[in-house]
């Protein structure tokens, strides 16, 4: 069964299952995807313009800038979290997570 | 393939959706559905309600459009008394306590914590005075916009308020227009100061006159396809069309079937009118218009007063704002008074409602920089007025400093922000006022504070623009602005090239310091802001700016996206007492 997924509020948050989810504003660290110059960068996650499921893997199409370099950029997936068993298990934003990362 | 808003806009959408809410009100919050949620709250905007942010669930913000922001007499103490009884949250706010109103941007009012158990009673009390919520967001006629003084004002050219009643009268409620494909802002203006601020809106009806027949007729040229969200800005677009006062529901209601029709309904972040202009061009709007919209031939676009505009302007004649004693037209004055950042305790509105009514006629009108006027005050009447203690808080002759100053909701209740606004601009506006000095003829300095690009607090049109966003400080990440300079209305309006970003928020005020102070040595005799900073590139602007740590303190430095309320003692998301359930009274969940 496919969970309903969508982004609202002109792209303020995801909803998973009809359910607030994810929130703008949050930063992201990634390490490998390759957004910019720095070794690891911190993106500040503006707005959602898209969320898809992968399997049970949550992702969202954001734009973002990097609070370091100020480098602007959209992601087109960047995994947030995993829908396991019909809930939604969100990734922490503040913590590498070098295997969820998109690929560049 | 249509969005899911468009779908549930298509099950139940407009005045359909009354029944359903008064239904819920009945049975209490619980009885949303949860696995509805998301389309009631999209449909509850119509009605005026916008489901406040996340660890604040249950509660809504309430949007209250007057047209062109007048607040009949009466008006505005039933909105204290609203405010009074249904708008009090969990927790205090620390500049402004516990039950205010918000004046807005585009003339209307917001009240915050409401429940949507209250929501009958308060509409019941609304419209029995004349009020309404409805359209007040969505996707549809939001509230009209205008000089706030037109009908009493010495400068104006055309009565616009009779147009805008029409426009209100005809497409609020409309079955036609109830359904467009995003949010449709109009502004119509009479006055030759510029003051509707057109050029921002989707629809702007601006002065001009034109021959017709041997014979000059005063009415208003078109524009269409302003809007300043999402780093999209964009002034609206000439379509060469002049209307009288009697075609303008007629063409108004043309282009607003037009976005109908043809905005773009597959993806809302391409919907506004703004991307069908950048895509058809102005000529093939007019064509479309002619052709299918509009069964009379319409005018060519008419002279227009563009070139006397002063509001917003950054120019050194006319008014930037509608705060001080004026005379009116009829000989009695208005009295504009400054509510900093838009927002007043429930108790002085309706103290305020009280002044009215003793000194003026009752009436009131709110402005699109957040401040509020008393009209229909004689002469006589002017120096009780002025005596009264209200108005050494909401002042008609404030500081530069605070009369400059608008801020959007930012982290306290909206769900978009990246930072909080509000009372960080009070701070601001405060810090600036102690320990900067304007040069001595500089009574006019805009200074808008927006929380996200969306741009509420329209900071693209101020002299000094910021923008929310968030920067590394102390190895730390903190809050942080945008710092935008040059940007204005007026003749040839301009946005604010974004000269410094990412300044930790608590340089900010050090950074405004610097730049003012390089102002006042810098330039030329009588030169005004916004001229000095047009007449520089944006390397040279940005190092004018340069920000510092003062003695400026900063409490919300830190994520307050990610408290529940970022002024609560315990702010920690887990203690938010939301959702707050139908019969019960708050009780934070750490009890
Ligand atoms: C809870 C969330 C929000 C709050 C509290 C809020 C608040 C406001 C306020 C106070 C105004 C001026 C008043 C008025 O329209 O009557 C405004 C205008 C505006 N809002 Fe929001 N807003 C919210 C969400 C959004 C979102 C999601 C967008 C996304 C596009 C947005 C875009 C704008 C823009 C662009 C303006 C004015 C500038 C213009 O005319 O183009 N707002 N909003
Ligand atoms: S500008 Fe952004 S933060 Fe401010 S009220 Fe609008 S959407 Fe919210
Ligand atoms: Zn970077």
């Amino acid at each position: 069964m496919t969970v309903p997924v969508r982004t609202l509020d002109d792209g303020a948050w995801i909803s998973v299952n009809n359910a607030r989810a994810v929130s703008n504003s949050d930063i992201w660290p990634l390490a490998s995807y390759d957004f910019c110059d720095c070794d690891v960068a911190h993106v500040l996650c503006e707005s959602f313009f898209d969320v898809s499921v992968h399997r049970d893997t949550i992702a969202v199409g954001a734009v973002g800038q990097c609070i370091d370099c100020g480098s602007q950029d959209t992601i087109d997936a960047l995994p947030v979290g995993r829908v396991i068993d019909g809930e939604f298990r969100a990734f922490e934003p503040g913590a590498l997570q070098a295997v969820n990362e998109p690929q560049s | 393939m249509p969005t899911d808003v468009e779908e549930w806009k298509d099950e139940i959408y407009g005045t359909d959706i009354r029944a359903h809410m008064e239904r819920f009100a009945e049975e209490g919050w619980e009885a949303i559905p949860e696995d509805e949620h998301d389309a009631w709250f999209e449909r509850f905007k119509w009605y005026g309600l916008y489901h406040q942010r996340a660890g604040q669930e249950s509660y809504f913000m309430m949007r209250i459009g007057p047209a062109n922001g007048v607040l009949e007499p009466g008006q505005l103490r039933t909105i204290g008394e609203i405010a009074k009884e249904y708008s009090t949250g969990p927790a205090e706010n620390p500049e402004f306590g516990n039950g205010w109103a918000d004046v807005t941007t585009r003339q209307a009012v917001q009240l915050h914590w409401i429940e949507i158990e209250d929501v009958p009673a308060i509409w019941d009390e609304l419209e029995a005075n004349g009020l309404s919520t409805l359209q007040a967001c969505g996707d549809s006629w939001r509230n009209i916009v205008g000089c706030p003084v037109a009908g009493k004002d010495k400068n104006e050219h055309v009565d616009a308020l009779d147009t805008i009643h029409e426009l209100h009268d005809t497409f609020k409620g409309n079955e036609d227009h109830v359904n467009l494909p995003r949010k449709w802002k109009v502004s119509v203006t009479g006055c030759h100061e510029g003051c509707g601020q057109g050029d921002i809106n989707d629809l702007a009806l601006e002065p001009a006159e034109k021959e017709i027949d041997g014979e000059t007729v005063e009415g208003f040229n078109v524009r269409v396809g302003g809007g300043l969200a999402r780093n999209e800005p964009r002034f609206a677009k000439n379509v060469d069309v002049f209307v009288t006062p009697e075609q303008a529901a007629d063409v108004a209601g043309g282009l607003s079937a037009l976005f109908r029709d043809h905005g773009d309904r597959e993806n809302r972040y391409n919907a506004r009118i703004k991307f069908l202009v950048d895509e058809w061009g102005p000529e093939k709007v007019r064509e479309t218009l002619q052709e299918e919209y509009v069964d009379f031939e319409m005018y060519a676009a008419g002279e227009d007063k563009r070139d006397q505009y002063s509001y917003n302007a950054g120019v050194d004649h006319g008014h930037a704002d509608h705060v001080g004693v004026h005379e009116q037209k009829d000989g009695n004055y208005y009295v504009g008074l400054n509510v900093l950042v838009g927002r007043i305790g429930a108790d002085e509105v309706i103290e305020l409602a009280d002044l009215a009514d003793e000194y003026g006629s009752g009436e009131a009108r709110l402005t699109q920089r957040q401040n509020i006027i008393l009209t229909d005050v004689p002469e006589e009447n002017l120096d009780a007025l002025l005596a009264e203690p209200l108005l050494e808080e909401y002042s008609p002759d404030p500081h530069p400093f605070q009369r400059g100053s608008i801020a959007c909701t930012g982290t306290e209740f909206c769900s978009l922000s990246i930072v909080e606004t509000k009372n960080r601009q009070v701070r601001f506006s405060r810090w600036l006022k102690e320990n900067v000095d304007l040069p001595d003829d500089v009574q006019d300095f805009h200074i808008h504070l927006s929380g996200c690009t969306a741009s509420c607090a329209q900071p693209q049109i101020a002299d000094i623009s910021l923008r929310g966003m968030k920067t590394r400080k102390d190895g730390e990440p903190v809050e942080a602005l945008d710092i935008g300079l040059g940007g204005g209305l007026g003749e040839n309006p301009n946005f604010a090239d974004w000269v410094t970003e990412r300044v930790p928020a608590d340089e900010v005020p050090g950074a405004i310091q610097n730049l003012v102070q390089n102002y006042d040595e810098l330039r030329d005799d009588g030169e005004t802001f916004r001229e000095f900073v047009v007449d520089r590139d944006e390397e040279e602007l940005a190092e004018l700016v340069e920000p510092e740590e003062t003695d400026y303190e900063d409490p919300y430095m830190h994520n307050t996206k990610k408290t529940w309320y970022p002024y609560a003692e315990d702010d920690d998301m887990d203690a938010s007492p939301a959702p707050n359930a139908a019969d019960e009274s708050p009780t934070p969940a750490d009890d």
